[in-house]
């Protein structure tokens, strides 16, 4: 770690904004984000109620274990802005340890889903069982994706950063990753209350 | 503590152990809300646990997405992004609720 390497990463290019365009494009992309899950959990919402001859969400939800799941998700956030932190500072050993813990973190509340999704299977509420396991499908299925895409870019930004390969200022590439990944914590923020939490 | 440390502190607005702060107080909050599963708040359920939830959502937003302290541009997009998706929400529960 070099103080060179510290000052070079809060470099900035001037830009007609005077902010960085990446941040400004990642805001913009986070904006449009809650368009796409605010629809969903619309949706959601509205056929919660509509179990036809399936099981109710409160038959099968369980809590305990999703509680654990929203706990890691919460705990990756801790990591990841510990990371960004790191990378501000040009402290490389640190943001490869964080970004690394954030990504296991993130990958044990994917291979947490999955084990939901295939007990949820099991006890007989699948896709196009009725509208409530259709929308609570697509909604959570749709946040899941959006945390294995997260873990995909923490560990290909690991391997890039490791051959020393990040254009442009390495410590805003982690930021922008670090953007990204509260925001799918937001999400699920929500996705626990609403939809776990409240009973139909 | 480095003058390049407190540099970083300056413009992120927190240290580490302010970001570990907020991680307990959130935890503390989450545990709050899986025992409304548990015990009977009554009447305060419902305002309880969605006071919870925003109270999460902006101390993320805030503190770990460093909004309170970035540049207010990126506020305004995206609240702007958030309260449209929350107008779509409602217009959507409305439309159902007239039409249905």
């Amino acid at each position: 770690m070099s103080a060179d390497h510290a000052v070079a990463s809060h470099d900035t290019h001037t830009t007609s904004t005077g902010l960085s365009n990446v941040k400004l494009g990642m805001w913009l992309f986070l904006g449009s984000e809650c368009l796409l899950f605010g629809g969903l959990i619309s949706t959601y919402m509205l056929y919660r109620g509509r179990v036809g001859t399936g099981p109710t969400p409160m038959q099968v939800f369980d809590i305990p274990f999703t509680s654990v799941s929203s706990f890691v998700l919460l705990m990756s956030s801790l990591t990841m802005v510990l990371g960004v932190s790191a990378a501000h500072k040009g402290d490389d050993r640190n943001t490869y340890l964080w970004v690394a813990v954030t990504a296991l973190l993130g990958a044990t509340f994917v291979g947490g889903q999955v084990y939901e999704f295939t007990a949820f299977y099991n006890e007989g509420m699948g896709f196009t069982t009725s509208l409530f396991t259709s929308s609570f499908y697509v909604l959570t299925g749709f946040h899941g994706v959006h945390v294995t895409v997260g873990i995909i870019m923490l560990m290909s930004t690991l391997g890039i950063m490791k051959r020393s390969k990040v254009p442009g200022s390495k410590s805003e590439t982690i930021e922008m990753l670090g953007l990204y990944w509260h925001f799918v914590d937001i999400v699920w923020i929500i996705i626990f209350t609403l939809i776990y939490l409240i009973p139909v | 503590m480095s003058t390049e440390t407190t540099t970083h502190t300056e413009e992120h607005g927190m240290s580490n152990a302010g970001y570990v702060r907020i991680a307990l107080i959130l935890a503390a909050i989450t545990a709050l809300e899986v025992s409304t599963y548990y015990v009977d708040f009554g009447r305060l359920f419902m305002p309880a646990l969605m006071i919870m939830m925003v109270v999460k959502f902006i101390m993320v937003v805030s503190y770990f997405m460093h909004l309170k302290f970035d540049n207010k541009l990126f506020s305004w997009i995206f609240y702007a992004g958030l309260i449209l998706a929350i107008g779509v929400y409602c217009v959507a529960l409305a439309t159902f609720h007239f039409f249905s």
